[in-house]
């Protein structure tokens, strides 16, 4: 169904962002991506500055000197009244310093694009040091890629004309939170474009980004927020919400049937879940796209009213040109949302009309109820595969780019136990796909759960145990495991996608 | 009773309310804490207007500037424009003058402008004087009206407005595009092999 790229490894090319339109099939060679990863997880092991002392000055920079604070007041009064509290969070607290993660973009000339906390003019001096940092390793011929202190991390992406920083207290890997902020540029440009970001900045440096990027910031934070929670974007895969395959398919051929001549995708999902996917014919759908997609959706309610046009770069599908999606809820009080993918700009009342279709086939098939029911029950719970040790897993199909996993139930079900849950998923997959020494098995004993990782070409899956159980017995539940997955898999996955 | 479909955009500044007025109009609701509109928004609403059924086709426009380059394919066709400023905000207002220009130069020769003072019910922290804002509009023959769309002020009266000023049917057709008359005919179900 989508393009099988190694899109957690595709993310780590080097400077696969400039390159303006990828075709699928490029994405295909694996063998290629192999030899350069080396090279890359050799240049980083190299380059990866451990630059304590210059940790220390950034510390020292982040207090913003007076003139700093009074800007501030000043600034912070004219904000635009859409984003929240978080904007006028004082940068000088101590609060502020402990975020788990600050994520920071900027110009090459230094100027703010985007902080998670704190207002942007704020940070403007921070910001001037991290550039100038990028630059002082530039001038050497050198690229910056961390800097590893004492309990942080922080990590440089140079996507010309941005650079992105992150400052990370989690025990995610380097290679993960370049990852995320990989995301972060991907996410910038499905709202200008590749073409129009660096057309902007040929024309004038030292041009304030924020300008355009004004009303965004949500969607950018409800990325961020996302990523630390959810394990689509660790995966590089998608969710489906579970149906049976005869209720999944019906309602496939409804979609597929519901189109126009301009429709790209057509896509039905509930809550990041995908419920169905019709695509074009050779027409493929990165992850990487699909959750752009999603977080834009889930982070905005103003779809929940009428219906939303607005153009969209899909960056991995070619970050040249807009398409133009049209976002509408099925039902006001159903978390059903139609996502209609046109190429065409000018379609708004063709494309409307395939939703009306749609809806109608729906309720002449009578699967509207049913598909009710299955919205009502968007997680499986553990117990139904029959292991008693067993907790949680995530099996990732790799093929279909599609994963699934059950509800996270107690004792586990807490959010901080299930962020340290995803944390020991983050740990194990860093570990299986670390590029200088990738792991096939891995088997973790941890105080309260025990880990098993088990990586093939054509899936990985992840399982969390009860402390108590033995390897042996780990080993021998997988077996189980996957002949359940096996058995339950037309409604777990979707295997026979559709095209227009 | 004759239907009649009135194509109607908003535009303004971002933050203004433009959203929370059509709301208010569509839905008779309010919401506070309403997110920023992504690219534009489009929903109907049909009244009663004398002897005829009003149908308005309602595009409210996302007032951020990444999407400006697309207001024209809007306001494109439209019968009227309802450009919406802040009245706590002066710098919306000068906003406005800039859509009123737009307008003027490139929308439609004929399309009614209506003016909309929104907030009105945040009268003591006022940027904008009513009086101002009702010469400046006499001044290019629109329609002014203060609405707040929190307190449901003059909201309807706005549309109801636009329904008296819009020439009547057989002098000036409302521009018809294929997609509403597909909309208006729910039994039409093409049958697609593939």
């Amino acid at each position: 169904m989508f393009v099988h790229t190694r899109s957690y490894e595709d993310l780590m090319s080097p400077e696969d962002g400039d390159v303006v339109s990828r075709s699928p099939e490029e994405g295909r060679g694996d063998q290629g991506d192999q030899t350069s990863m080396e090279q890359i997880s050799k240049d980083f092991s190299e380059l990866s500055t451990q630059l304590t002392g210059m940790a220390l000055d950034l510390e020292e920079e982040m207090r913003p000197s007076q003139e700093d604070k009074m800007d501030l007041s000043l600034q912070t009064a004219r904000r635009d009244s859409a984003r929240s509290e978080k904007e006028d969070e004082d940068v000088t607290m101590e609060a502020w310093r402990m975020h788990q993660k600050h994520v920071f973009v900027l110009s090459e000339a230094g100027k703010p694009v985007y902080s998670r906390y704190g207002s942007e003019e704020a940070l403007s001096s921070t910001m001037g040091v991290m550039m100038a940092l990028v630059s002082f390793l530039e001038a050497e011929k050198n690229a910056i890629r961390s800097i590893h202190a004492d309990g942080y991390k922080v990590v440089f992406v140079r996507r010309s004309p941005l650079v992105l920083v992150a400052m990370a207290r989690t025990r995610q890997s380097e290679q993960e939170i370049t990852h995320e902020l990989l995301y972060i540029y991907y996410q910038i440009l499905s709202l200008l474009t590749w073409t129009q970001l660096n057309h902007i900045f040929q024309q004038k440096q030292n041009y304030d980004l924020r300008r355009l990027l004004a009303g965004s910031e949500r969607i950018t934070d409800n990325l961020l927020d996302l990523m630390a929670r959810d394990p689509s974007f660790l995966m590089g895969a998608a969710r489906c919400l579970p149906m049976t395959a005869g209720l999944r398919d019906t309602v496939s051929t409804c979609l597929q049937q519901a189109k126009a001549k301009s429709l790209v995708f057509s896509i039905l999902l509930s809550r990041n879940q995908l419920v169905s996917l019709v695509r074009k014919k050779d027409q493929f759908l990165h992850p990487i796209d699909l959750h752009l997609l999603f977080n834009l959706i889930s982070s905005s309610s103003s779809f929940r009213e009428g219906e939303a046009w607005t153009p969209i770069c899909l960056p991995k599908f070619n970050s040249s040109g807009f398409f133009h999606a049209h976002i509408s809820y099925l039902e006001q009080d159903m978390d059903l949302c139609l996502l209609l993918v046109s190429t065409n700009r000018e379609d708004f009342f063709t494309v409307s009309d395939c939703k009306r279709r749609f809806q109608e086939r729906l309720r002449k098939r009578g699967v509207s109820h049913a598909l009710q029911e299955a919205l009502r029950t968007p997680f499986y719970s553990v117990s139904q595969v029959g292991i008693p040790d067993l907790r949680h897993f995530i099996y990732k199909s790799k093929s279909s780019g599609l994963f699934t996993s059950p509800e996270i139930e107690a004792p586990m079900s807490s959010e901080e136990e299930k962020q340290r849950l995803l944390e020991l998923y983050q740990y194990l997959h860093s570990r299986a796909h670390n590029s200088s020494r990738p792991l096939k098995n891995i088997y973790f004993t941890g105080p309260s759960e025990n880990l098993l990782a088990w990586v093939t070409s054509a899936f990985e899956l992840y399982v969390c145990y009860s402390p108590l159980g033995t390897k042996a017995a780990a080993v021998s539940a997988v077996n189980k495991l996957m002949k359940w997955i096996r058995r339950e898999e037309d409604r777990l996955f979707i295997l026979t996608p559709q095209t227009y | 009773m004759a239907l009649r479909e009135l194509k109607v955009c908003l535009l303004g500044d971002t933050g203004v309310g433009k959203s929370s007025i059509v709301w208010r109009f569509v839905e008779d609701s309010f919401d506070p804490n309403i997110n920023p509109t992504i690219g534009a928004s489009f929903m109907t609403k049909t009244v009663q207007y004398q002897n005829e059924l009003h149908k308005f086709l309602i595009w409210d426009t996302a007032g951020q500037e990444r999407f400006r380059a697309l207001a024209p394919m809007y306001y494109r066709g439209s019968a009227a424009a309802i450009i919406v400023y802040d009245i706590t905000k002066e710098e919306t207002f000068s906003t406005l003058k800039n859509w009123v220009k737009e307008l003027r130069q490139h929308g439609p020769p004929n399309i009614v402008v209506a003016i909309a003072g929104n907030k009105c019910d945040l009268n003591d922290v006022r940027e904008v004087l009513e009086k101002d804002a009702k010469d400046y509009a006499d001044s290019i023959h629109a329609i002014f009206v203060e609405t707040s769309a929190k307190n449901a002020i003059n909201i309807n009266e706005l549309f109801i407005e636009i329904s008296r000023r819009i020439p009547s049917t057989d002098t000036n057709p409302p521009s018809s595009s294929k997609g509403f008359k597909l909309r208006r005919q729910p039994s039409v179900t093409k049958r697609s092999c593939c």
